[in-house]
């Protein structure tokens, strides 16, 4: 069976290059400059207060709390110091990154065949069992965390890394298999047709047929499951003591300390937020053309 | 095939990032709780001359504000979870903790420790049934912080014991909202540590007391309203904006940027107050008494952050020796060596106030002693009272009855309830905790 | 070449295959690992919420224990705090879920425009999806929205118009206006890419008919977008509904009970309260208002995304 040959991503994928060209050009361009200004007082506008929060990391304290506020000073890395030397943040980071990393891996492990057999064989029950996947995640989880303290304490996962993969690869697990369901179905029937007249069984169709004409959309859904899981800080506050803390942790102990703390807030902030912020930043492309496949299309 | 392929990888990737979570350990770590203060800090930073001294004790910090502290540790001490080592507790977990068996006492502590050196009310408070189940790392009371430049521009006398009616008409003179100068803050945060700790204070110097000795909420006594309308009205006269949002970290920030010129906090605030690295009017703050309404007691509180092991711990030999590290007479030293001694942990020792240094370098020292030494949780209020606690009921249940109550006089501060309104839900509500409770019957 | 599969995980799927059609393959070997560890992940918890909420426990006075029967409930329903809780929890989810989709549409029909430096200014606009709750709402607490401090009261102030005090006057406002930010980047970032699989063709040929720009957004671009207004909501409405973190960095619940949601209410039961036994019985209140939502809600728009 040929593997290469027959499927290529489809067409209708984010395709659209430059606009059709204006006709005429000074019309054109004098709009062009007006949608230039107004696109881009709205994006900053939008992004202001992570702006805010990064000039604000590299001011004094004192002039961090200054009114007018200050544009103009000279900037010190003396709050990123601080805030180092209080707490390792690598350590943090790193817990982060791997948490964040396996428990998609994880969940998406866990979603792919699950997916894929409700998006190609449904069953009249597969909506409910859908459904009620999702409105698991509804659940307050401050309602189950005395339970769960309990049961991870038996199980010896508090503070473990372990432990909150488990929990993120749980959490996110109905919003993956939800994702990867709508990218499944916008995958042409007929190539599938094909490759089943070929021969193969339901886990090459998986694997050699689906997988790779999927990659965006399961991209798409990875990135969104470990920005999700990056951001979370309730159950990593709650499970992980010291060992396994990752950076909701390392912000917990900024948060509201005596004496003026808005630049090392600020600081802290922005050393939690940065990693993800850049990934996000660099993923971007890739989300959106995983998006264009599937739920949105 | 290639999903088993693709199946093993993955696990053996998860395997590989789990292995690292595993280590060896040789020597003891103890995993210590405590909360962001400046005091705290300082001990972590401090703290590598302990392990210099215990090569075999290696220290594991875990740093949380306040809220998510008292959580965290609440939670894993009542589930037996025994995360931690040693534990960051204050005078009303101790007792309570001490009681259900959480926490292992400090008996036969060294003779180089000076037990008795610990000043007596601090002591007291940490004491079940005649053992110490925690030990104090810094204590305080409540005090009046003024700004003597304004006060002497204004030509105002503070005397030694301040009355709240004075302070109200001191306030309404120094309040100029248009130079950002406000008459007086105050907590007006929810949280049975924040706004409750000085509105309790101050219903007490009303008259007021939290239950009769029945067990019954006094919330919707006159002597409660007559407190929370004083209150709410000096708040909202001549407070700064946003007082419903501000705790003792705000105001300190308010303070120190010399936007209040005066406010009534613990005493912990004074040291801050006076370093001028962290405060712009360093040189400004005057220090008097806790002011006082119509009875004379109970206006200014009692509290301990202290350091406490609880009895899951797995190295509670180890914990007990740092902890009397971190409470002891070399400790303080320690501090005022590295980092002066105005900076010293106050409110703990006999000692550090004989000491000439710590006299001479905190001008506050005599205010604040004579502030705890006053303090008492037995006798407090006017009227006879069944629990103990200056600011707080040492009962279990006050955690919750204290937020919710803190959260209703918030209401009233900021206007959505009138104060007659919050005090009566107040009342209901803590009727209805009591009553679950099986404090009287139903 | 099936038959030489031998994969151990399913031998039943395998050997189906040969003999079955498609439409009926056995399919249970492939959900089954997830749906099962959902379950669990579902039961065991909702198992101990249920048999705690019918217990008396208390985590700081242990002493008191055993069967409660309904009293939690009891407590719980009496208490005027739980019908607060459901309001502002349903006017945080439609707030929020209202603004962002508004917001999102007009500024994804911006970003769709054409416009000097566009890349980089969409990257700008995405950028507080990728903040943490925690941080977001610390920021804007005190950097931006503090009333002696904060550049709001700043600005606000030089333009004459006081301070506002965000948090104490319009608590439940400043929550709302918080989340809809982090939650404005992905709701335009969904509508986006709706809008750019519109065909260019199609809106060539609305506009060769003479259709104005408002027109167009009505006729054309609206209807298109639809089903990721759906996929939006959907979403959305699974994170809004517990709220948390947010509140608890900002107003804690207050002032009085003004910003408590239901996931707020049982915060303060189970961990300012320690009352687990209370605390799981408004658990199992949010599983139900949860359910409800999920029937009413998502059944109607999930019946959008079949279409």
């Amino acid at each position: 069976m040929s593997t290469t040959a027959s499927y290529t991503v489809p067409s209708e994928a984010p395709a659209k290059a430059a606009p059709p060209a204006k006709k005429a050009m000074h019309p054109a361009t004098k709009s062009k400059i007006i949608m230039t200004v107004i696109g881009w007082t709205v994006s900053l506008l939008v992004f202001f207060p992570i702006f805010w929060m990064i000039l604000t990391s590299f001011k004094t304290e004192v002039e961090a709390v200054q009114t007018p506020p200050s544009l103009f000073f000279h900037p010190t890395v003396e709050n990123y110091a601080i805030v180092q030397e209080r707490a390792d943040y690598f350590r943090f980071a790193m817990n982060s990154v791997v948490v964040s990393l396996v428990s998609t891996i994880a969940a998406l492990i866990l979603a792919v065949p699950a997916s894929y057999a409700m998006a190609f064989f449904p069953k009249p029950r597969t909506k409910d069992l859908m459904l009620w996947m999702l409105s698991t995640k509804m659940l307050p989880p401050v309602g189950v965390l005395v339970p769960m303290y309990l049961l991870w304490r038996d199980l010896n996962l508090l503070d473990t890394r372990t432990g909150l993969i488990i929990i993120y690869t749980l959490v996110n697990l109905p919003i993956v298999v939800w994702m990867l369901y709508t990218f499944f179905k916008e995958v042409p029937k007929d190539i599938l047709e094909a490759g089943r007249m070929d021969g193969a069984s339901p886990k090459q169709e998986l694997w050699h047929l689906l997988m790779p004409l999927s990659l965006p959309g399961i991209a798409s859904t990875a990135l969104l499951a470990i920005i999700l899981t990056w951001n979370e800080a309730f159950w990593s506050l709650n499970l992980a003591t010291s060992q396994a803390a990752p950076l909701p942790t390392f912000i917990a102990s900024f948060s509201s300390p005596e004496g003026l703390f808005w630049s090392k807030l600020s600081a802290a902030s922005t050393m939690a937020v940065a990693p993800i912020l850049i990934f996000g930043w660099m993923s971007q492309r890739q989300l959106v053309r995983g998006l264009t496949f599937g739920a949105v299309k | 095939m290639d999903k088993a392929r693709f199946a093993i990888g993955a696990a053996g990737l998860t395997a590989a990032l789990l292995a690292t979570t595993a280590g060896a350990q040789a020597q003891t770590t103890l995993t210590i709780a405590t909360v962001n203060n400046g005091d705290m800090v300082v001990m972590q930073k401090l703290s590598s001359a302990f392990e210099e001294q215990h090569p075999d004790i290696k220290l594991d910090w875990v740093v949380l504000e306040e809220n998510v502290l008292r959580q965290r540790v609440t939670t894993d001490i009542a589930t037996k979870g025994g995360q931690f080592d040693v534990m960051t507790i204050g005078t009303y977990e101790t007792p309570i903790w001490a009681k259900q068996g959480w926490l292992v006492p400090f008996d036969n502590l060294p003779e180089g420790y000076a037990v008795d050196d610990i000043l007596k009310p601090v002591r007291e408070a940490l004491t079940y049934e005649g053992k110490l189940y925690a030990l104090p790392f810094y204590a305080e009371s409540s005090m009046l912080f003024y700004r003597k430049d304004l006060f002497k521009e204004a030509g105002i006398e503070v005397p030694d014991q301040p009355k709240w009616d004075e302070v109200k008409g001191w306030a309404d003179k120094l309040n100029k909202p248009g130079e950002e100068q406000y008459g007086i803050c105050l907590r007006g945060k929810p949280g049975w540590g924040e706004n409750m700790a000085f509105v309790t204070t101050l219903a007490n110097t009303f008259g007021g007391r939290l239950f009769n000795e029945q067990w019954e909420p006094q919330l919707d006594s006159d002597a409660w309203k007559k407190a929370v309308t004083f209150y709410v009205d000096l708040l909202k006269e001549d407070g700064p904006p946003g007082a419903s949002s501000n705790g003792f970290n705000e105001n300190l920030a308010l303070f120190s940027t010399g936007k209040c010129a005066m406010w009534v906090d613990a005493t912990v605030a004074a040291g801050l107050l006076s370093n001028p690295a962290n405060s712009q009017v360093a040189d400004e703050v005057g220090f008097a008494k806790a002011p006082i309404a119509s009875w004379p007691k109970g206006a200014n509180w009692l509290w301990a952050w202290s350091l406490g092991v609880p009895a899951t711990s797995d190295s509670v030999d180890a914990a007990k020796t740092f902890v009397e590290w971190a409470t002891s007479k070399d400790y303080i030293k320690l501090v005022a060596d590295k980092e002066g001694w105005v900076a010293a942990p106050p409110g703990t020792r006999e000692s550090t106030y004989a000491s000439q240094d710590y006299m001479k370098a905190a001008p506050f020292a005599e205010e604040t002693l004579a502030a705890i030494q006053s303090a008492d949780p037995v006798n407090t209020t006017e009227e006879p009272k069944p629990y103990s606690g200056v600011q707080y009921a040492g009962i279990p249940e006050f955690q919750g009855i204290g937020t919710m109550v803190g959260q209703m006089i918030a209401a009233a501060l900021t206007g959505q309830m009138s104060v007659d309104q919050a005090l009566q839900s107040a009342q209901s509500s803590t009727e209805r905790t009591m009553r679950q409770a099986g404090y009287f019957d139903k | 070449m099936s038959a030489t599969t031998n994969v151990v995980a399913d031998p039943v799927a395998s050997a189906h295959v040969g003999r079955k059609s498609r439409r009926s393959v056995n399919t249970f070997p492939l959900v089954a690992p997830s749906v099962i560890v959902l379950v669990l992940w579902m039961i065991v918890p909702l198992a101990m919420t249920l048999w705690f909420s019918f217990q008396r426990y208390n985590l700081i006075v242990p002493t008191i224990q055993g069967f409660a029967g309904w009293e939690n409930y009891e407590y719980l329903v009496t208490d005027p705090a739980l019908w607060t809780a459901m309001k502002n929890t349903l006017l945080l989810v439609g707030w929020v879920l209202a603004l962002t989709v508004a917001l999102g549409v007009l500024l994804a029909i911006l970003l769709d425009q054409d416009f000097w430096g566009r890349g980089v200014a969409r990257l700008f606009v995405i950028a507080p999806f990728f903040i943490m709750p925690t941080v977001s709402a610390l920021i804007w607490k005190n950097l931006l929205m503090h009333p002696v401090n904060g550049l709001f009261a700043w600005i606000t102030s030089s333009l004459g118009l006081g301070r506002i005090d965000w948090f104490a006057s319009l608590p439940l406002t400043s929550i709302i206006m918080i989340v809809a930010w982090q939650w404005v980047p992905f709701a335009t970032l969904i509508l986006l890419t709706a809008i750019q699989s519109l065909d260019e063709e199609q809106k060539e040929a609305a506009r060769m008919d003479g259709a104005g720009p408002l027109a167009m957004f009505w006729f054309i671009i609206l209807p298109h977008l639809g089903r990721a207004i759906s996929v939006v909501i959907m979403i959305e409405t699974i994170f809004f509904l517990s709220i948390f973190a947010e509140i608890l960095v900002t107003t804690a619940g207050g002032p009085g009970l003004a910003s408590t949601n239901l996931a707020f209410l049982i915060y303060q039961r189970a961990l300012l309260e320690f009352d687990v036994g209370s605390a799981s019985a408004g658990g199992v209140i949010a599983i139900i208002l949860a359910n409800i939502v999920a029937i009413f809600l998502v059944r109607s728009v999930a019946r959008n995304l079949d279409a």
